[in-house]
């Protein structure tokens, strides 16, 4: 097993014991009232809204946290651990703009673009979720989330990476996909999404997202609990320090999760920016950031919990040299860290756009992480020492069974949005860039990739629930783009 | 000694010094010198040029806001001397800022507000997570030249438009002029909302906001 750690486990129980003491010390300040109940009853001091955990509840509150559960496609009929060693990528959210397919400007995302996006993950090899990747522009935003999910479940099969903005939005959403699975229970039993629910950093909780954790636990619904710390702004400079932050922030969500619903299933999250002090930004490509990523998650299995990070997205606006870097770094290092929800690929400009080519290129750049945990094999038929003295010197391996029956176990093949061209055959071929191909490859796909259909009575189900939530919004349902 | 302390003063605000700042802005009230000046060519004026040169790239963003917050500290008490002569410092305008609702993020808005009071407005500051409805009460009440609205969110950024909307259903919005700030805000969006302008930076929220007063 090929492995990248950055700390310790000096480091590790250093970071946990700091962590505590914040909590101990200073506490979280947390926004909503059946949260503050059920921590006052748990023991906590509630001084307003602000409150003070023991390291013992804390400690007591992660033991109780499972290590793993499975998320199902939309028929139920395959799962994927969240767990473990496990690299699940899914597009990053929530971004508000979307480079246009004709004229490759930014703009804002509409509810078109989203269907899409959801389209090419859903054909894209490497992408094992969908996400709800934007906040569409031509949507009313109360109900944006939850038509996010829409378009998702009308549109694809794959496992589901979300969030709701409004308390009532998480409702909803569940609402609507037990309706396309068939029950409460049905979903309880076998999940089909993920939600986020993040904390503010520093140390705060909004009404809004601990709402939605409670809900979550209480609906069976897995959570990841995500802090975004800006290293430097709303974090301490050090990544020691945000890490402590940052860890405190996860730990309080655990302790509220699992004293609503013990064994109520958790994520460990993040989202660092290291926050540039000449332009004020937050740069999620930036190293420092990666790396306090990696080492949120290198504490998520300190705990024995599942882990996600923001990785494999870049600051750059273009589809450049830059992107490729900082995407393809986190997208490595994420798998190497061993993260198990990767939200990121096909984002630029930090968070706030997702982009066609972007996807498909990161595409690649994940089939090429997955071969590189798969690591080396060395047993007797990898080192391979029978054909080496077959072929001897100055032969080929070329025309060997060996080489035809290990080939396809050993090699990652890519499609042709890596260049792999002779330079003669490139030239001929048009002289095109890899940002050029892939759009070709985004097109290709959405013209010719036929998503599975939903069946029948479930988009009637999905129909009827949607309806029902607009009927208390006074949407009329023909308002909405069609998908 | 007058520029004297004016010197001294414009220098503890460069290094962030709060403390000399404090003992200065006592002093200069003590001298009896004239707490308008004290405030303009002292503080505001040594806040405006780390302003220009974090605007430059020379200053770091930590040191721009430990120089407001050093300024904050003199403003202070020369607000407090001002008060009692009874004079006012000359207002380059009315400025009602805030975070919107589900957005608690207030860094941004803190400094923007700082180098507003800097640049000679007079701001009135409504917090974090700030409700569209009490935001469009407060421009009825205060009838503040601009609006500011911040956002740092890409899932708050649309009570901007709320906002803008609530005050057009008001009957408000040709009364004042609205500038949005925060993380993904850009000059398309400005447009799509119809909001006046947009302040990408703390230096440009201050530049946008003195040429609103000049249309």
């Amino acid at each position: 097993m090929v492995k990248f750690g950055l700390l310790s486990k000096e480091d590790t129980d250093a970071i946990h014991g700091a962590s505590l003491e914040v909590l101990e010390k200073t506490g979280v300040k947390v926004s909503n009232d059946p949260a503050l109940k059920i921590l006052k009853e748990a023991g906590c001091s509630v001084d307003g809204n602000f409150v003070r955990m023991s390291p013992s509840l804390v400690q007591e509150a992660i033991k109780k946290a499972p290590e793993s559960f499975n998320l199902y496609t939309r028929d139920g009929s395959r799962k994927h651990t969240v767990g473990g060693s496990e690299v699940i990528y899914n597009p990053g959210s929530a971004a508000i703009y979307f480079i246009d397919r004709d004229s490759h400007e930014m703009r804002r995302a509409n509810a078109a673009d989203f269907r899409d996006l959801v389209r090419l993950t859903d054909a894209l090899e490497h992408i094992h979720a969908q996400s709800t990747a934007m906040v569409p522009a031509d949507v009313p935003e109360i109900i944006s989330d939850l038509y996010r999910l829409y378009v998702i479940l009308r549109n694809s099969e794959k496992p589901i990476v979300t969030g709701a903005f409004t308390k009532e939005g998480l409702l909803d959403m569940a609402g609507m996909l037990e309706a396309v699975v068939g029950g409460q229970e049905e979903l309880r039993e076998r999940p089909r999404a993920i939600f986020d629910c993040c904390p503010s950093s520093p140390l705060m909780w909004s009404d809004v997202t601990c709402q939605n954790l409670i809900d979550c636990a209480e609906h069976g619904i897995p959570a990841e609990i995500i802090p975004a710390p800006q290293i430097g702004a709303t974090s301490p400079v050090t990544i020691a320090g945000t890490i402590v932050e940052a860890n405190a922030e996860f730990l309080s969500g655990a302790v509220i999760s699992q004293l609503v619903k013990p064994g109520a299933p958790i994520v460990y999250g993040g989202s660092p920016s290291a926050f540039d002090m000449r332009y004020t930004t937050a740069r999620l490509g930036a190293v420092e950031a990666v790396m306090a990523a990696c080492a949120f998650a290198e504490m998520g299995k300190h705990y024995g919990v599942p882990t996600q990070g923001y990785m494999g997205l870049s600051d750059s606006k273009a589809v450049d040299g830059q992107s490729s870097f900082e995407s393809g770094a986190g997208i490595l290092l994420s798998a190497l860290t061993g993260v198990n929800i990767v939200s990121g690929p096909g984002m630029q400009a930090s968070e706030n756009c997702q982009s066609l080519e972007k996807l498909v290129m990161d595409n690649e750049f994940c089939g090429a992480a997955y071969r590189l945990i798969r690591g080396i094999n060395v047993d007797d038929v990898a080192l391979a020492t029978e054909v080496i003295t077959k072929v001897g010197p100055g032969g080929h391996f070329l025309a060997e069974r060996h080489t035809r029956e290990n080939l396809r176990k050993e090699r990652f093949f890519p499609s042709d949005v890596l260049d792999r061209l002779s330079p003669d055959a490139w030239e001929k071929a048009g002289s095109l860039d890899s940002t050029f191909r892939a759009r070709e490859r985004a097109s290709k796909i959405l013209d010719e990739h036929e998503p599975a259909p939903l069946p029948e009575d479930a988009a009637d189900a999905l129909q009827r629930a949607l309806e029902k939530i607009l009927g208390r919004y006074d949407i009329p349902i023909s308002s909405l783009p069609a998908i | 000694m007058g520029e004297g302390i004016l010197e001294g003063l414009r220098e503890a605000v460069w290094f962030f010094d709060e403390e000399e700042v404090a003992r200065l802005s006592e002093e200069a009230v003590k001298a009896g010198m004239d707490p308008v000046e004290v405030l303009e060519e002292g503080l505001a004026k040594a806040l405006r040029e780390v302003g220009n040169r974090f605007g430059s790239g020379e200053a770091f963003i930590t040191e721009l806001i430990a120089s407001a917050q050093a300024m904050e500290v003199g403003a202070e008490i020369l607000n407090r001397e001002i008060g009692k002569r009874g004079v006012t410092r000359k207002s380059a305008g009315r400025f009602l800022i805030g975070t919107v609702e589900g957005d608690i993020h207030s860094i941004g808005k803190n400094i923007v507000k700082t180098m507003l009071t800097a640049a000679g407005f007079e701001v009135f500051d409504l917090g974090t997570d700030v409700k569209s409805a009490e935001i469009v009460e407060k421009v009825e009440e205060l009838k503040p030249d601009i609006l500011g609205l911040s956002s740092l969110m890409t899932t708050t950024m649309s009570k901007q438009k709320e906002v803008i909307d609530l005050l057009k259903k008001a009957g408000l919005r040709e009364n004042v002029k609205v500038i949005v700030g925060g993380a993904p805000v850009t000059e398309d969006w400005v447009k799509e909302i119809g909001a006046d302008a947009c302040g990408l930076d703390a230096g440009s929220a201050v530049e946008k906001s003195l040429k609103l007063m000049e249309a």
